[in-house]
């Protein structure tokens, strides 16, 4: 499996702790698929905890603004933790670092829900 | 006698299964010549994208065609080649992903993180069919008579 995910809920606010890859094909489905479940249960306040994903292709982020996307159509916000740098290099190159919100801390990351 | 160049062929089904087989051997081949850690992660992602990109947008998915990868190890440069056997497009009509418009599209950035890792990267409709994508990454000038790794320098230098 290229991309394991655990689930945590805070409140009304769900962690996905992500670890390994979000590349084209196996990756991008996982977080697809991860996202999509939360959302048809109502769940749509969502932060994905990126520091354990050692790798992301053009596939994944494109995967990480779909998801950002479907989100926020469906009513609620989906924000990114603990990005590696080289994640943020590739959002920064593609001028994407300020259309998510970033946080560095969990709990700066569940309060801005508030 | 020593060869200026050096090519390393291989050659994929239209399967994503088998891009990781790739940037395994990508990253062989930087490592073995040397290129730092940094500069071996973005050149693998390069390579990385421009085969998924003729596995899926050059060749569909169809398995009765392949992709063709080939690195040439230059004294100077690592030269990637990138074929497939598909209808082939014009690089210059694809939207661009830093247009305003475009920072929300779901896929379109690879080309763009292509250009940004490598020092040039250029697409040629390939005479007999299909796509052929050209990258190079210059080598650090640092190279004796012949290839030894960090290590070995390190310990000349203090003479052991």
């Amino acid at each position: 499996m290229q991309l394991e995910i655990r689930e945590r809920a805070v409140g009304d606010v769900v962690i996905l702790e992500m670890f390994g890859k979000i590349t084209i094909g196996e990756g991008s489905v996982q977080l697809r698929d991860a996202v999509g479940k939360l959302l048809d249960s109502g769940q749509n306040k969502i932060v994905l905890n990126l520091g354990g994903v050692g790798y992301v292709d053009s596939s994944g982020i494109g995967e990480l603004v779909s998801r950002y996307t479907t989100t926020k159509n469906a009513g609620g916000r989906l924000k990114l933790l603990n990005l590696p740098k080289k994640i943020k290099d590739l959002l920064m190159i593609t001028k994407l670092l300020t259309v998510f919100e970033i946080y560095e801390d969990e709990q700066a990351a569940l309060d801005s829900f508030q | 006698m020593m060869l200026a160049e050096n090519v390393v062929e291989l050659t994929i089904a239209s399967q994503l299964e088998y891009i990781d087989l790739v940037t395994t051997l990508t990253d062989n081949i930087t490592s073995m010549i040397g290129f730092d850690e940094e500069s071996a992660y973005w050149i693998n992602m390069a390579v990385r994208e421009s085969v998924a990109n003729a596995v899926e947008h050059g060749n569909k998915y169809d398995q009765q065609k392949s992709v063709d990868i080939r690195y040439t190890i230059g004294v100077d440069a690592l030269r990637v080649t990138v074929r497939d056997y598909g209808e082939g497009f014009d690089p210059a009509t694809l939207p661009d992903p830093l247009d305003p418009n475009n920072l929300l599209n779901p896929a379109g950035r690879g080309i763009l993180y292509m250009r940004t890792f490598m020092d040039s990267v250029e697409y040629d409709r390939h005479p007999e069919g299909g796509m052929i994508v050209s990258m190079s990454k210059r080598r650090a000038p640092k190279q004796p008579s012949h290839d030894v790794s960090e290590g070995e320098h390190k310990r000349d230098a203090v003479g052991n």
